[in-house]
């Protein structure tokens, strides 16, 4: 293992003073917490948005606190869900009077941890809501399984649920729009080399020289399939055709596309996987209203993309093109 | 029949056995899971180990409900929640008791199975903890009702336990993360079931040396 850290049981709480001191016009940190909520928390009368998970997903989600997107983040060990105690830290910090939404990602974890969080927090009187994400096409959606996992989707139902609270919208309603884009928002991820988590020191699976892994986790859950390494040309179309196959796109439908990098992909590699997205998009006729390339949801070193397709209305797209201001997305 | 100087012993020697088998349980989760299964039980555990000295002389109800919270608030994942709210809910039947018998192990047993059921939305056949749990609580039951004492009950209940985790092997995962592996699940062994197994075999090790 070779990382620029002191020691494996300190990234977290050292990542986390890192994150404060690079962005104190945005960010501060709830005393005794893993907790990073806006500066300007708690804000009155309005709905505010908790989400969060386990690190190792930089800039996910304490980068995407300030305005327009999430209130408050709470931040688990790597790849662990925080545990209930630091996300009721969190509602209650952030709680503006007006209620609180928990945007979180369907990982058993995750679930379970934010739950107990908000039956502790309705116990103390706050009311709190919550949405699932689900994003990943990769997984098969079953009654069987625990569901599909929500993964760099996720960052659209910050920005858009965090621009309907910012509108002064109401907790359902808030709920409602994030639900939407829930519903509307699929992705699928590729991966060329696996991760290593600080405190396990190996990689957490293996995969050869000259091979992809298709539609793993951001965990480094192993995909559906290993295959040999191909062209970004046929990479767009397999993760393209599966999450079309899912959402049954038509002509002059708009989207909204994000390539989002995994963390070990140089920016170089998503733009070239971004014009293979935008050409197979175009081919079909389904129009592009916004794309957004980078990391916003990562999975440690891990080299390879996921793509994410939101189909749009005309109330997202308002939502999509208000104003957000946060460490990781910006649109002024 | 049971004092409380006995779940002292039971609840150090669980937090031993599991801080001991860390790096076993997390490589078996690295193969279905997300690697971390051990780190955060030692973890869980280790907190729980400062604070045998505040627990030691508390009643049954008021020690387990340290265990739950404890466990909840330091293991993170789903295993906190888990087996924090199995602590919690068999915390419940004990409140206020300085000794237990027979009918208050099998009320503690089944409100941590009926807990993880609950905040799990999972049974047996989902290779996780219940599957190591659910037969190690029958096996109890049948022991009672058979007349056997608590000892020979417990011996009974690791061996379903064991017996348990070896099924696990056998079956796709239907929750948790390995649920994503399908039928690659098929050939590994539930870390959960694992860690079970291993705080049920702590509960009998202290019956045998005392």
């Amino acid at each position: 293992m070779k990382k620029i850290i002191n020691h494996k049981e300190d990234v977290v709480e050292e990542m986390l003073q890192g994150m404060v001191k690079a962005h104190p016009e945005y960010l501060k940190r709830i005393d005794d917490s893993n907790v990073l909520v806006r500066k300007d928390a708690p804000i009155k009368g309005k709905v505010a948005l908790v989400s969060g998970g386990g690190s190792g997903h930089e800039p996910a989600h304490g980068g995407f606190v300030g305005l327009g997107m999430l209130d408050g983040a709470a931040a688990g060990e790597v790849f662990t869900s925080p545990t209930p105690e630091q996300i009721l830290k969190g509602i209650k910090a952030v709680d503006g009077g007006k209620g609180v939404l928990l945007i979180i990602k369907n990982y058993s974890g995750d679930v379970m941890n934010f739950e107990m969080a908000a039956e502790l927090a309705q116990m103390e009187g706050i009311e709190v809501q919550q949405v699932i994400v689900n994003d990943d096409v990769a997984v098969e959606d079953s009654t069987f399984t625990v569901g599909r996992r929500g993964i760099a989707g996720t960052i659209f139902v910050h920005k858009i649920a965090g621009a309907a609270a910012e509108k002064g919208m109401d907790l359902d309603d808030v709920k409602r729009v994030a639900e939407k884009t829930i519903k509307n928002v699929k992705s699928m991820g590729m991966s060329l080399t696996p991760c290593v988590v600080p405190g396990v020191g190996k990689p957490s699976f293996e995969i050869g020289e000259e091979e992809m892994e298709i539609g793993l986790g951001i965990h480094g859950e192993p995909g559906i399939r290993k295959e040999k390494i191909k062209p970004a040309r046929e990479i767009a179309n397999i993760l393209l055709s599966n999450i079309l196959e899912d959402m049954k796109l038509e002509k002059d439908d708009e989207v909204a596309v994000m390539v989002n990098g995994l963390g070990g992909t140089p920016l170089m590699e998503l733009y070239i996987l971004n014009r293979e997205v935008d050409n197979l998009l175009n081919e079909k006729g389904i129009k592009i209203y916004k794309t957004l390339v980078g990391e916003y949801m990562t999975s440690l070193e891990m080299a390879g993309a996921s793509i994410s397709v939101l189909k749009l209305d005309d109330e997202l797209k308002q939502l999509l093109d208000a104003k957000a201001d946060t460490p990781a997305f910006r649109i002024l | 029949m049971c004092n409380s100087n006995i779940l002292i012993k039971i609840i150090e020697n669980m937090g031993k056995n599991i801080i001991e088998n860390k790096d076993y349980l997390t490589e078996l989760d690295r193969v279905i899971g997300d690697a971390d299964h051990g780190i955060n039980m030692s973890k869980g555990f280790s907190a729980v180990d400062a604070k045998l000295d505040e627990m030691n002389g508390k009643d049954w109800g008021s020690t387990l409900k340290t265990v739950a919270m404890t466990l909840i608030s330091t293991v993170g994942g789903a295993s906190g929640p888990l087996y924090g709210t199995a602590f919690l809910r068999a915390s419940t039947v004990v409140d206020g008791k300085m000794e237990i018998d027979k009918e208050d192990i099998i009320n503690m047993f089944e409100q941590a199975v009926e807990g993880i059921k609950m905040r799990g939305k999972s049974d047996k056949g989902d290779k996780t903890i219940l599957d190591a749990l659910i037969p190690a609580f029958e096996a109890l039951k049948l022991a009672y009702e058979e007349g056997k004492d608590t000892k020979t009950a417990f011996k009974m209940a690791e061996e379903a336990a064991l017996e348990g985790v070896e099924y696990t092997k056998d079956i796709i995962a239907k929750k948790g993360r390995a649920s994503y592996l399908g039928e690659r699940s098929i050939g590994h062994q539930d870390p959960g079931a694992t860690s079970t197994y291993i705080m049920i075999k702590s509960i009998n090790e202290v019956l045998e040396q005392n």
